[in-house]
C-alpha cells in the first residue's frame, strides 16, 4: 500500500516547521539575556550558557555513542549461538 | 465507609478471586479493586496499625506515613490505569500477576518490618516474572528465566541482610539505616538490584522488552519505584547513592541511543530516570527527598504513558523495532499525542510533569554545591530529551514512511493513554497538589523565567543537535542488532563457565573410570589369578634349582608347574612339599 501523504510530506511545511523551530530557538538566545538569574555556579552567568551546554551535551552523547556501538554491537542472533 | 485494610492484602485477594470471573464482571472487579485501594491509601490514617504476633515479632502489615502514602497513591492510581489499558487482554494469567505485583509492590510500601517486607519482595519478583512469561515466546522464557534467578538472588541478599541486621540490633522495624557495617551493605546490595543500579542493571531492559504490550506497563512502575521508596526509607543522605545516581543518570543514554527496539530505549531511559532518584535520596535534603518523590510519581505515569503508546503501536503493528516503524504519525494520531505528551513530560518540559519534579533534583544538587553531579545530571538531562524525547516518537511515528497499515487501539487503551498523559500536563500545569502531599513542606518555585529559559535553552538546542547529526548522517543509523551490556558476563559467562566445568568434569570422570574400573579391576583380577602360581612359583624355582634343574629343562619344569597351578591340578606331592617350604620358612622366620 502506498503511503499517503501526512502534514509534513506536504511541501513548505517542514520548512515552516524548520524555520518556526529556529526562530524559538533565536528568540531563546535574546531572552536569556534579560533574564534575572540566580545561579549556583559561576558558569551559569555566561550568557546562553544552557544553550551551548545543551548542543554540546548531545553532540558528545552522539560521538561517544557512536564510538560504543563499535564495542558493543553484535548481530541480534548473538546470544542464540 | 472505606474499610481500613492494607492496600496490598486487598488487591492480592482481590486477584486470587480473578480467575473465577469472567466478561464484564471480571472487567468491572479490574477496575474497582485498584480504585478502592486508592480510596483506601488516600483515606487511612497515618500511623502503625494491623499489627499481627509471629514467632515472638510483631509484624506490621499497615504503617502510614507521609512517604509511604504518596507512593500508595500513584501506585494505586497507575494500577487503575494499567487496567483500563490491559482491560481487552483474554488472559487470566496476566491480570491475576499483575494484581499480585501491584499488590506486592503496595505491601512493601506500607509493611512496616522487614519481614513482611521480604515476603512482599519476593512475591513481587515472582508475580513480576509471569508479565514476561505471559509473552509465550522462547525468548521471552528464557529472559523470564534470566530476571528471576537475578531477582532471587538479589533477595537471598536483602534476605541475609535482615536477618544480619535482627541479630545486631534485635529489631525488625523498617526505618533509616544508613550504610554502616555488613548487615547494611547487604541491605543496600539487595535493594540496588531492584533499583537497577549499574552495574547492576542488566535484568531491566533484558526483561522489560520481551514482557507483553500490557505487562510493561505495570513492570516500568513497580519494582524500580518500590526499591526508590525503600531506598529512601533506609538510606536517605547517603553519598555514594549521590555518585551512583549520578553514573545511573549518565551511561544508559548512550546505550539508548543506539538502540533498536523501541522498549529497550524505554528500559535504558527508565533506568537514567531512577539515577535521578537515586541521586536525590543521596542528597537526603528535604528539598532533594520532595524532589525523588515528586519525581518518581511524575516518572511512573510518563513512563507507563511511554510504554502503553509503544505497547499499543506493538499490540496494533506487531512491530516494535526503529527499523520496521516509521510514518504512523498519519494512521495513529491519538496514540502519536499521547507519545508526545509523555516524551515531554519525560525530557522535563515546562508545563510538562517532570518539569517540575526533575529540578528540585537538579536544585538540590545545586543548593548541595555538587558541581560535578550538578554538571552530570544537566548532561543526562539533555540526553534525555535527545533519545526518549526525540528518538522514541521520531523512529515510531515520523521518521521513513514504512506503509504500515495501523489504526488507533481500541477505546480502553487511548482511555487509559489519555488520563495518564492529562495527569502529566495537570501536574505540570499546577504542581500544588502534588507538592502538597510530599514528604516535606515545599518550598519551591519551579516557574521563574531563567528557569523556564534555560530548560528550554538546555532541551531545544540539543533537539537542533540532534536535528544537524542527523543531516549530516553523523548520527548512527538504526539498525538490526544488539549492544552488548553486562549482562554479557552472566549469559555468556554462565556458558563457558557450564563448557569449562563440562570439560574439567567430564576428562576427570573419564579418569577416574580409567583407574578405578578398568586399571585397577584389571590389575586386581590379574593378580588374582597369576599370584597363586607367582608366589609358589619363587621357592619350587629354587627347589628344582637345588635339585639341579638348570636351564631349557628348570622352564620346562616351571611352566609345567604353573600350568598346573592355573588349572588347580598340581601333584599332591608337590603341594604338600610346598606346604612343608612354607612351614619351614615361616619357622626360620619367627
Amino acid at each position: 500500500m502506498a503511503p499517503k501523504p501526512g502534514w509534513f510530506d506536504k511541501p513548505g511545511n517542514l520548512r515552516l516547521f524548520l524555520r518556526a523551530f529556529y526562530m524559538v530557538l533565536g528568540g531563546l538566545l535574546v531572552a536569556d539575556l534579560f533574564v534575572l538569574k540566580h545561579p549556583h555556579f559561576p558558569w551559569e552567568h555566561a550568557p546562553d550558557f544552557s544553550a551551548a551546554y545543551g548542543f554540546i551535551s548531545c553532540v558528545v552523547l552522539v560521538l561517544v555513542a557512536r564510538g560504543l556501538r563499535r564495542i558493543v554491537k553484535r548481530r541480534e542472533d548473538y546470544y542464540d549461538s | 465507609m472505606i474499610p481500613d485494610i492494607p492496600p496490598g492484602i486487598l488487591l492480592i485477594c482481590g486477584a486470587f478471586l480473578t480467575p473465577f470471573l469472567r466478561g464484564g464482571a471480571r472487567k468491572a472487579w479490574l477496575l474497582i479493586l485498584p480504585l478502592t485501594a486508592l480510596a483506601v491509601v488516600i483515606a487511612a490514617p497515618e500511623g502503625t496499625r494491623w499489627t499481627v504476633d509471629f514467632l515472638g515479632q510483631k509484624l506490621i502489615l499497615f504503617h502510614m506515613d507521609r512517604l509511604s502514602r504518596v507512593f500508595g497513591i500513584i501506585f494505586t492510581l497507575i494500577t487503575a490505569i494499567g487496567f483500563l489499558f490491559a482491560l481487552r487482554v483474554e488472559d487470566t494469567l496476566q491480570h491475576t500477576a499483575a494484581l499480585v505485583y501491584a499488590g506486592s509492590a503496595l505491601g512493601v510500601t506500607f509493611a512496616g518490618d522487614f519481614f513482611s517486607l521480604y515476603v512482599y519482595w519476593e512475591f513481587m519478583a515472582i508475580s513480576s516474572t509471569f508479565l514476561v512469561l505471559a509473552r509465550r515466546t522462547p525468548e521471552a522464557r528464557a529472559a523470564a528465566f534470566r530476571y528471576i534467578l537475578v531477582h532471587l538472588a538479589g533477595g537471598l541478599v536483602l534476605l541475609a541482610g535482615i536477618v544480619l541486621l535482627f541479630s545486631q540490633t534485635g529489631s525488625l522495624a523498617v526505618r533509616h539505616i544508613g550504610l554502616n557495617g555488613s548487615a547494611s551493605w547487604l541491605l543496600f546490595l539487595g535493594i540496588a538490584v531492584n533499583a537497577a543500579i549499574p552495574p547492576l542493571h542488566p535484568w531491566l531492559k533484558d526483561a522489560y522488552p520481551q514482557a507483553t504490550a500490557t505487562g510493561a506497563v505495570f513492570l516500568s512502575a513497580f519494582t524500580t519505584k518500590s526499591a526508590v521508596y525503600l531506598m529512601a526509607r533506609t538510606f536517605s543522605g547517603t553519598e555514594l547513592l549521590i555518585w551512583l545516581g549520578a553514573i545511573m543518570t549518565f551511561v544508559p543514554i548512550f546505550y539508548a541511543v543506539l538502540e533498536n527496539d523501541i522498549r529497550s530505549v524505554l528500559s535504558y531511559s527508565l533506568i537514567n530516570q531512577v539515577g535521578f532518584m537515586m541521586c536525590g535520596v543521596g542528597i537526603g535534603t528535604q528539598l532533594a527527598i520532595n524532589g525523588t518523590v515528586a519525581h518518581a510519581f511524575c516518572h511512573i505515569l510518563y513512563k507507563a504513558l511511554l510504554f502503553m503508546a509503544a505497547g499499543s503501536v506493538l499490540h496494533v503493528t506487531g512491530r516494535i523495532r526503529c527499523t520496521d516503524l516509521g510514518g504512523l504519525y498519519k494512521t495513529m494520531p491519538i496514540t502519536c499525542l499521547f507519545c508526545i505528551v509523555g516524551a515531554a513530560s519525560i525530557s522535563a518540559f515546562p508545563f510538562f510533569s517532570g518539569f517540575i519534579s526533575k529540578s528540585m533534583i537538579v536544585s538540590a544538587a545545586g543548593y548541595g554545591h555538587l558541581a560535578v553531579v550538578w554538571l552530570m545530571l544537566q548532561f543526562a538531562s539533555a540526553g534525555v530529551f535527545h533519545h526518549a524525547g526525540i528518538k522514541v516518537p521520531y523512529f515510531m511515528f515520523f521518521s521513513h514512511d514504512r506503509g504500515i497499515d495501523a489504526k488507533e487501539p481500541p477505546l480502553n487503551m487511548l482511555l487509559a493513554m489519555g488520563i495518564a498523559a492529562f495527569v502529566c500536563v495537570a501536574v505540570g500545569v499546577y504542581p500544588k497538589p502534588l507538592y502538597a502531599i510530599l514528604p516535606y513542606p515545599v518550598d519551591y518555585v519551579p516557574y521563574t523565567a531563567t528557569h523556564v529559559v534555560s530548560q528550554l535553552q538546555l532541551l531545544l538546542f540539543g533537539a537542533l543537535a540532534f536535528a544537524l547529526l542527523m543531516l549530516s548522517g553523523v548520527y548512527p543509523p538504526e539498525i538490526r542488532a544488539i549492544n552488548l551490556d553486562v549482562d554479557w558476563f552472566y549469559r555468556k559467562g554462565a556458558r563457558a563457565a557450564d563448557k569449562a566445568l563440562s570439560t574439567v568434569l567430564n576428562k576427570a570422570n573419564k579418569m577416574a573410570d580409567g583407574l578405578f574400573f578398568q586399571f585397577i579391576p584389571g590389575c586386581a583380577a590379574r593378580f588374582s589369578s597369576n599370584a597363586p602360581s607367582r608366589l609358589v612359583g619363587i621357592p619350587l624355582a629354587c627347589f628344582f634349582w637345588l635339585m639341579g634343574c638348570r636351564g631349557q629343562y628348570l622352564e620346562f619344569r616351571m611352566d609345567s608347574m604353573r600350568k598346573s597351578i592355573e588349572k588347580e591340578s598340581l601333584p599332591v606331592g608337590w603341594a604338600a612339599a610346598a606346604i612343608a617350604l612354607m612351614l619351614v620358612f615361616l619357622y626360620i622366620w619367627n
